[in-house]
């Protein structure tokens, strides 16, 4: 942890977005975390992928709960509305927030405990719903605020820093994602900026609930050897199946693949995201082989990367509770609270 | 590209640009820390050691430090490094007994140094402590050169200098004054000396033969008028005085007739503003005090009627301009402009009529003596030129470097070895680490502007000649204009081996120098930094290969601004800060190693 603030000088050949912002303008306040801690890294690539899409700071909303990965919030766009929600309930606060203004850009920044343990039955159900919001998990295995406790997510083996085995099963976001219905399914690494920042791109413009599971080593408690979430075990054993390219929605795809490689996916705001097939074998909109191939590559000791699943078809919680397509802080008070008088028709209208 | 050999004393050195830009190396991080810390004492030393004069030259350096200033590349203005200076030479005590001393012993060697000007009190200053006596011939009735005779008294006071070249002096060199060297050739054959040093400058002003220029006397060569000022013999000048020539010889011409009566004092510069060859600082001090300066017009002819200057005509001309460049120029009209003086200041040379071209000192078409750039040495064995003399006009801290370099020059020519087999410089780095997340220096970055230099005020400055116009930082201000300084001599030093590549460095990097890729030939490896490479002369520091992935870190050190965050970001301690000092040999080094024959192979 550092007690300087980061100086406020920048290189001068930084460039400007369409809003006049430099990646600079996207960051938040000075990291407390222990450094080197891969959370930064991931705060660094939500940075250069809120700049590179342009968003206005005050269109997003970051939502986290509680635990390393959830301080990070305060870390990266600081123009930006934020909440910051009791143990494992931050799918709550944001299936509410975004009730009331679906206008806004979700991010939701989580841990491995926040979301698999304590925050599990919310993670499920804010799945089932398809809100409409990216939800990073911060994943690395351990209860750093605590020192170090295998969390739900500790691979059966892996190592603690006094050396002891976990004997449990693992609970792995990515098959429980598919498992329940999640339309936007992707894993990557902290140390692998080049695939994070088009995937938070991609899933930050996807319409319905993007999740990915970063690997982002804890390095002070599970860095170790023998652990299988240390820098070097997750760059190790990392297998990308398809590569996925953002392109922004006013460019044309000009980059050239081999045919056959290349799956070019529509999102609903005009973008795209190219998918190239590192294996020529990978369907990465078929769920049932997504969850197939994960699963035989983590019998392999190998964790999947990349954008392993994605559905633009599935219609997230707006479309599904036939809402009004409008904010409600934008519909008129009268609209919005008809009043006692016309209370007893509404009720009339459900019996 | 090949892991970088930060081994390499120039590498470090390169990265800490005012120390690199200074011609005598001066540790200006080191200072300035000192300043902070309100030692002026020390700090005074540590800028002795390499500059010999810190008191003058925190006045009138010509400061090649600061245009070199990375404060300069990541904001807009340097940290006013020169004007710091002053402040450890002014609030500095006595630091008498901490100068070197000359041995009782000596060596038995004569030294003759000819102008006792800057190169040659530099060259008394390192030979005298190592046993040398030093005859210094001076032609004038008082020491200090040029920096006694052409530097005005308002921007110079004699109290600065009389100390300083006191201390050099006091050391016990044989100052004998109003002796002029006649004969170089009866200097060598009758002197007795084992060696002769030619400081003597560059004292003779250039000429404007135009029409007109010998029919009246009322038009001079500025840096003979200087000089005349300086020893009283003039104390007067008319109320409108004319100035050809835009350099610094210009401006203290120019200022210093304002306080001789003159009213009215135009500068007639022949080029645009671009071009002056004053720097910015006296440009501004000048036109502070309402002189004007006139941009394209050549001079065309002096205009004397009845014995009498009535003014001068110029042609005014019109550029056409490329960018900075002038494509073409015509002349548009011609301009009479009515004064009752002309000063000449268009530049000035060295000149040697007293040294007889026949005793091995060769001298090019130019009439300029041949002079080795490494080692100050003519082309006769023994005598060394340096200062203005050697390779014409300069500035006083060339000077002061000619002088230390010369003077290692002469210690081995008086010892009988090779003069070019000179001490190579050295560096050593020392951790800043003190504990977790903290140095031993200030990282935190100040975002102050630059502070500006107070002056006396118009109305007063103007009273009297020797009213030194610059009032000088007092502490606080100094101690704020400091803390801007941001410690480039703080190195980032790298270790490959202890990298987790976990990128903590590359994301915390205010100016993003940092940038971890895959290796390969420099024009392939720019193409992938972080930021685009602004500035290809400051160096790129390239590491070995990384334990996990074999990519390389790679640092653009142009716009690193020392904060240490790297470091502290780093889990593993591969960034570490550490303090650079560059070893800078002296003659008394030289002399050190000869005696110590351990150190030679060290």
């Amino acid at each position: 942890m550092s007690f300087i603030s980061k100086p406020k000088v920048a290189n001068p050949s930084l460039p400007s977005n369409e809003l006049g912002l430099n990646r600079r303008d996207y960051e938040g306040s000075m990291s407390t975390l222990c450094a080197g801690c891969g959370h930064d890294s991931v705060t660094a690539a939500i940075v250069q992928a809120a700049y590179e899409l342009a968003l206005p700071p005050q269109s997003v909303v970051k939502l986290s709960g509680i635990g390393c990965s959830s301080k990070t919030t305060a870390y990266f766009v600081a123009g930006a509305h934020g909440f910051n929600a009791v143990h494992g309930r931050m799918p709550s606060i944001a299936t509410g927030a975004n009730a009331a203004n679906r206008n806004l850009r979700y991010i939701g920044v989580s841990g491995d405990g926040d979301s698999l343990s304590i925050g599990v039955g919310q993670l499920a159900h804010v799945i089932r719903r398809n809100l409409d919001m990216v939800y990073i998990l911060e994943n690395n295995g351990v209860y750093g605020l605590t020192k170090g406790q295998f969390s739900a997510s500790a691979d059966i083996g892996t190592k603690s820093k006094k050396g002891e085995a976990n004997e449990q099963e693992p609970i792995d976001p990515v098959l429980l994602a598919l498992a329940l219905g999640a339309s936007f399914v992707a894993r990557s690494f902290s140390g692998d900026k080049e695939q994070l920042v088009p995937l938070i791109k991609a899933g930050l413009s996807h319409s319905g609930f993007a999740i990915i599971d970063v690997l982002s080593p804890c390095v002070t408690f599970n860095d170790h050897e023998g652990s299988t979430k240390s820098y070097a075990y997750v760059r190790e054993h990392s297998e990308a199946p398809v590569a996925a390219d953002y392109v922004a929605p006013q460019r044309e795809i000009s980059v050239s693949y081999a045919p056959g490689e290349l799956l070019p996916v529509t999102m609903h705001d005009g973008s795209s995201v190219l998918l190239r097939k590192l294996d020529p074998d990978y369907d990465p909109t078929d769920r049932a082989q997504a969850a197939a191939y994960v699963q035989e590559r983590a019998m392999r000791n190998e964790y999947v990367t990349g954008l392993i699943y994605v559905d633009q078809k599935r219609r997230d919680f707006h479309a599904r509770a036939n809402t009004t397509d409008a904010a409600l802080n934008s519909v008129p008070f009268e609209r919005l609270c008809p009043g006692a008088a016309k209370l007893p028709r509404i009720l009339a209208s459900f019996r | 590209m090949q892991p970088t050999n930060t081994r390499d004393p120039d590498y470090y050195h390169k990265v800490v640009d005012c120390q690199w830009a200074c011609p005598a190396h001066t540790d200006v991080p080191e200072y300035l820390r000192l300043i902070a810390l309100g030692k002026y004492s020390d700090a005074y030393m540590v800028n002795r050691e390499s500059n010999v004069f810190p008191g003058i030259l925190g006045r009138v350096c010509d400061r090649p430090c600061e245009p070199a200033c990375r404060r300069g590349r990541v904001e807009e203005k340097p940290v006013a490094i020169c004007r710091s200076k002053r402040v450890a030479a002014d609030l500095r005590d006595d630091i008498t007994p901490r100068l070197p001393k000359a041995p009782a012993k000596k060596n038995g060697k004569r030294v003759a140094c000819i102008g006792a000007g800057p190169a040659t009190l530099t060259v008394a200053n390192d030979l005298l402590p190592i046993g040398y006596e030093v005859v210094i011939f001076e032609q004038y009735a008082i020491a200090g050169g040029l920096m006694r005779t052409n530097i005005p008294s308002f921007r110079l006071p004699a109290k600065v200098l009389d100390e300083e070249i006191g201390y050099v002096i006091g050391m016990g060199a044989d100052l004998r004054l109003g002796s002029p060297v006649a004969s170089m050739r009866k200097l060598l054959d009758q002197g007795g000396f084992d060696a002769v040093f030619v400081g003597t400058g560059a004292p003779k002003g250039k000429e404007l033969k135009l029409p007109g220029r010998n029919d009246t006397d009322r038009i001079h060569i500025g840096i003979a008028w200087l000089e005349s000022v300086a020893f009283e013999h003039v104390d007067k000048i008319g109320e409108r005085v004319l100035i050809i020539g835009v350099g610094n010889t210009a401006m203290d011409c120019c200022r210093t007739s304002l306080r001789l009566g003159a009213k009215s004092v135009k500068v007639m510069a022949r080029k645009p503003r671009g071009f002056f060859k004053a720097s910015e600082w006296e440009l501004e001090d000048a036109e502070e005090e309402n002189v004007e300066i006139i941009v394209n017009h050549a001079p065309k002819a002096f205009v004397v009627a009845d014995g009498k200057l009535q003014g001068m005509n110029f042609e005014r001309i019109e550029y056409v301009m490329d960018g900075t460049d002038i494509k073409d120029q015509r002349v548009v009209e011609e301009v009479f402009i009515p004064c009752d003086d002309v000063i000449l200041a268009i530049g000035q040379e060295n000149a040697f009529p007293w040294v007889e071209r026949d005793l091995g000192i060769e001298f090019d078409k130019w009439d300029v003596p041949k002079i080795d750039k490494a080692s100050y040495q003519s082309t006769r064995p023994g005598v060394f030129f340096g200062g203005d003399a050697a390779f014409g006009p300069k500035n006083i801290i060339w000077a002061v470097e000619h002088g230390h370099q010369a003077a290692i020059s002469i210690h081995k020519h008086c010892v009988g070895t090779p003069l070019d087999e000179r001490m190579p410089r050295g560096v050593n780095l020392q951790s800043r680490k003190v504990g977790m997340n903290e140095w031993s220096y200030k990282n935190d970055y100040d975002a102050s502007a630059r502070r500006l230099m107070p002056h006396v005020s118009l109305k007063d400055r103007f009273k009297r000649l020797n009213i030194e116009v610059e009032l000088g930082f007092d502490a606080g201000r100094a101690a704020e204009e400091v803390s801007r300084c941001l410690n480039c001599d703080i190195q980032t030093v790298f270790h490959a081996s202890l990298c987790i590549e976990c990128d903590a460095c590359i994301d915390i990097c205010p100016t993003d120098c940092l940038t971890i890729t895959t290796n390969g030939d420099e024009q392939d490896v720019v193409t992938r930094l972080k930021a685009p490479r602004l500035n290809p002369d400051q160096p790129l520091f390239v590491s070995g290969p990384l334990k996990q992935t074999s990519r390389v870190m790679i640092k653009d050190e142009d716009l690193c601004v020392h904060c240490g965050l790297c470091a502290e970001r780093c889990p593993t301690d591969a960034w570490e800060m550490q303090k650079s000092w560059i070893k800078i040999p002296y003659a008394e080094d030289e002399a050190r190693c000869q005696s110590e024959p351990a150190l030679r192979r060290a």
